[in-house]
């Protein structure tokens, strides 16, 4: 029952570079999934939206919604697209691991991408940089600068900080719900497949538990792109 | 207690921190978002954005339709009671030709009927005094006649030659 990771280690000989084939995988699945997905959506576009353009558009103004909420709609409109890519991709790596995982050799191939520290942190950390780099090109690097001194000088090091513990809660919030979710359901699959009994016990709280797992994934990758724009509306608002 | 240890343990031990992994997930989340922003976000934000101008568009429109409908059922109103008018006047109107035509016909009628009175009345006098002339001429005549028949009988030669010459002096004188 102890999975291990498809590690290939050293590519090219390099000896910092080492990629989880599993999570690699999942990512490229993960991103034609939804790449697919919204292209079929908005192939034919029509002024009278009809079947998935519908559910497009809906998406489209539960974002602009979750934006709207944050900052003003002139600054925000730039971020739309940031915010849609992010719940979609989130919202179905969350979601492919809850019914399927995949072992092959004992390598855990198939399982949310999300559930992975490095790929949520890398999310995070790049929603950060984000962050920065809009507030420095919206505002301009003096403005930017000045935010870290507001409301009072002393708390300087303490919105440093806030800078990296932004990004850790972010990629870690999702990654802690995604991971606990599949550790419950690796040990009732292992439950279900210790004997009749067992699968009999499990069977109940194992679709309870999908059912839950799929809330927490909707709910995580709505969190995840409101709390982005939450960053973001910080460092590109004129106003605080 | 291992076993169970074992479990917990397995999403630990998957994994790990790898920096490939880090720089597959940017590569293609990046290249997501720019393909979805290329291929799909851009045109449903257009399409959006264009319906929005269309329905705000149309609802402007049917407001000034409405504005315009409400203005034409005014003028029709408007014009309506002015046409109402206009036929009452023009049936007053006529009425009172017509009232003055007759008044008019009547006095002609009667007019003429005087004037046919007095000629008639003329012409019955007139044919009166005629008949009284040719009476008169035919009396004077007559009595001629009978005079004449008289004098024949009783006048003499003597007193006829007497009688012209009278005449005959009288006309002398008369010339």
């Amino acid at each position: 029952m102890d999975h291990t990771a498809p590690i290939v280690e050293n590519v090219f000989g390099i000896p910092w570079l080492s990629f989880n084939l599993s999570n690699v995988m999942m990512i490229i699945i993960v991103s034609a999934i939804v790449f697919v997905l919204v292209t079929l959506a908005t192939r034919n576009l029509q002024m009278k939206p009809t079947g998935m353009q519908n559910a497009i558009e809906w998406l489209v103004d539960f974002i602009k919604g979750v934006i709207g909420n944050t900052m003003d709609w002139k600054t925000g409109k730039l971020f739309l697209p940031l915010g849609l890519t992010l719940i979609l991709y989130i919202f179905v790596g969350n979601v492919s691991g809850v019914a399927t995982m995949v072992v092959h050799d004992h390598d855990l191939w198939w399982k949310s991408p999300t559930a992975d520290a490095t790929i949520t942190l890398t999310l995070s950390g790049m929603v950060v940089l984000l962050t920065h780099f809009y507030g420095i090109k919206l505002r301009g690097f003096k403005e930017y600068g000045k935010d870290y001194f507001r409301p009072v000088p002393f708390l300087f090091p303490l919105k440093i900080i806030e800078e990296f513990t932004n990004t850790l809660t972010l990629g870690l919030r999702l990654f802690g719900n995604m991971f606990a979710g599949e550790i419950l359901l690796t040990l009732l699959v292992g439950l279900a497949m210790a004997g009749v009994g067992g699968f009999l016990i499990s069977a109940v709280p194992m679709m309870a538990w999908m059912a839950f797992k799929l809330f927490i994934g909707t709910i995580q990758a709505f969190i995840f792109v409101m709390l982005t724009m939450v960053y973001m509306s910080h460092k590109v608002n004129t106003d605080h | 207690m291992h076993q169970y240890i074992d479990f917990l343990t397995i999403g630990a031990t998957v994994g790990g921190f790898q920096v490939g992994d880090m720089i597959v997930q940017l590569f293609f989340f990046i290249l997501l978002l720019y393909l979805l922003k290329k291929v799909a976000w851009g045109p449903v934000m257009n399409i959006m954005e264009k319906r929005e101008n269309y329905v705000a568009n149309e609802i402007e429109q049917a407001e000034q339709s409405r504005l315009e409908a409400e203005e034409a059922s005014k003028k029709a109103t408007e014009q309506l009671n002015q046409t109402k008018q206009e036929a009452q006047q023009i049936i007053e109107d006529a009425k009172k030709a017509a009232e003055s035509q007759e008044a008019k016909i009547i006095a002609s009628a009667r007019t003429e009927a005087d004037r046919l009175k007095e000629a008639a009345q003329a012409d019955i006098q007139n044919e009166k005094e005629k008949a009284l002339q040719a009476l008169q001429d035919k009396v004077a005549s007559l009595s001629v006649l009978i005079a004449s028949k008289v004098i024949e009988k009783e006048i003499s030669a003597q007193d006829q030659e007497k009688l012209i010459n009278e005449y005959i002096k009288e006309v002398g004188e008369e010339l």
